[in-house]
């Protein structure tokens, strides 16, 4: 059901039954290294190329999500998937693999909450009984497409953003009576917000205003009082992006403490990790939530929690013809259902 | 028209607002850790210069070739054993302008695209980075040329 402008509202609430996470070897230095089903120590992955290597990623974080519910290919009617890489080839080989009827989607690094909304919505309208929905990114090859070869020595800024290598699955179901499983209650989603940014080794400040207008857009829709969530966690908005966000909602009136407000971008690596303003990337917010975030609200640290992904839809080409960056933040709301 | 210009108010707005959080870079610090590492490397130049002066049979003059393949051959394998790019990052320009830089920007993209063949990715994508600086350095190196050539054939020099 559509409530207020962008948002729909899941009244059957379809339930998160499992999710799974892997990710390379700078995650498995990282602070949440824990929280990954599969750690890869090489950036291969045993293939000859770092895109076959992120397929691999998807893949197994595909079937790890399948393995820990107990299900089968066949008890999946649909795989929705996406990453970075020019025509989202690894997710569309992850579901040659896979053999489950596809649908491939583009949302930058808002590509995860873009598939964890359309399969919510699929669910709780019967369109399925069981959807597979992820994203992935991996490092070397975001790299090779977007910015310079791995090994050129360029210096980047202290805005700059470093690609997880990583990918989070997860298998979404029909509400069938469980209990103690989150469930999607909501999804509000956004519009595409341009402030006129350039600088793509900025993404996190270019991001920001498309963060806050869907998060300012879903209190509206739901007429929620901002305290209503424990958590609100953004995809990679990093450090800067982050600050920038918090203030903008404030001059909105959505006004929250900031320690309620988290972004996947500064929580995956250590501090003394090298990578500058955080962590992006399409398997970023993903790899967290799904690894992360997901383990947390089962402890019942968090009982609901707002996830808004963002995503910079830019490519080499359009920065090359001095486009600014065109951003977009969906927003999917989970809680514990007790 | 109206409309586009309140829309770059807002912009406007929006980046002087981004502008308060956004780090900044070490921009004096960047140029004295340029200024050695850069120096450095000029002076192991230097050094491999003197070396092909004293064993074999260079003059000043005729050195440099061979120590600019010198240098590119060590920038090499600094690229391949992934080691470059950290010192880029931390010397910036100092890495980037001398001749290693140059070396660096060639063979970095020539690992980068071996997964795709060798005439495919290596040979075709080997100079996307270097390729804009050997056509502009050999374009102004004519243009320069060409107005001393013309300078002299006139007698102002």
């Amino acid at each position: 059901m559509r409530k207020g402008q962008q948002t729909w509202v899941f009244a059957n609430k379809p339930v998160i039954v499992s999710t799974g996470v892997s990710g390379g070897p700078f995650e498995a230095n990282g602070r949440l290294a824990a929280d990954f089903d599969i750690l890869h120590d090489d950036l291969w992955m045993g293939e000859d190329s770092y895109e076959k290597a992120q397929r691999v990623l998807m893949e197994e974080a595909s079937k790890t999500a399948l393995e820990k519910a107990n299900k089968k290919k066949d008890d999946v009617q649909f795989f929705i998937a996406g990453d970075l890489i020019n025509q989202i080839t690894p997710s569309s080989l992850a579901a040659r693999t896979i053999e489950v009827p596809y649908l491939g989607i583009f949302g930058a690094c808002s590509t995860s909450m873009e598939g964890l909304a359309l399969a919510s919505f699929l669910i709780n309208y019967e369109g399925a009984d069981y959807i597979l929905t992820g994203a992935s990114s991996h490092n070397a090859a975001t790299e090779k497409q977007f910015r310079y070869p791995t090994e050129y020595g360029g210096q980047k800024p202290p805005t700059a953003q470093w690609t997880v290598t990583g990918a989070g699955a997860a298998l979404v179901k029909k509400h069938e009576n469980e209990k103690g499983l989150p469930v999607v209650t909501s999804a509000t989603i956004g519009k595409v917000v341009d402030l006129g940014m350039t600088d793509p080794f900025n993404m996190g400040g270019a991001m920001a205003p498309a963060a806050a207008d869907t998060i300012t857009a879903h209190f509206k829709d739901m007429n929620l009082d901002p305290d209503y969530y424990d958590l609100i966690l953004t995809g990679d908005l990093a450090r800067i992006g982050q600050n920038v966000t918090y203030e903008l909602l404030q001059k909105n009136g959505i006004k929250f403490e900031r320690e309620k407000f988290q972004d996947c971008g500064l929580l995956i690596y250590k501090d003394d990790q090298p990578v500058q303003a955080g962590a992006s990337g399409a398997g970023c917010s993903a790899a967290v939530l799904y690894g992360h975030i997901m383990k947390e609200m089962m402890k019942g640290t968090y009982k609901k929690i707002l996830v808004v992904a963002t995503g910079a839809l830019l490519s080499p080409l359009t920065y090359q013809q001095s486009e600014s960056i065109p951003c977009i933040a969906h927003a999917v709301a989970i809680e514990m259902d007790i | 028209m109206g409309n586009k210009d309140s829309k770059s108010k807002k912009q406007q707005q929006y980046q002087s607002l981004e502008k308060k959080y956004e780090a900044k870079r070490p921009v004096f610090k960047n140029c004295i850790k340029a200024f050695f590492v850069g120096g450095l490397f000029c002076l192991l130049g230097q050094a491999v210069s003197y070396f092909y002066i004293y064993f074999f049979n260079f003059t000043e003059q005729t050195s440099g070739n061979p120590t600019v393949a010198t240098m590119v051959f060590f920038s090499m394998l600094l690229t391949g054993f992934g080691v470059y790019d950290h010192i880029g990052q931390f010397a910036g320009a100092g890495s980037a302008v001398p001749v290693t830089g140059f070396g660096n920007a060639v063979i970095s993209a020539a690992i980068e695209h071996r997964t795709e063949g060798f005439v495919l990715g290596v040979g075709g994508n080997m100079f996307k980075l270097a390729g804009s600086v050997i056509l502009f350095g050999v374009f102004s190196a004519f243009i320069v040329a060409l107005i001393k050539t013309l300078l002299i054939k006139w007698g102002v020099i």
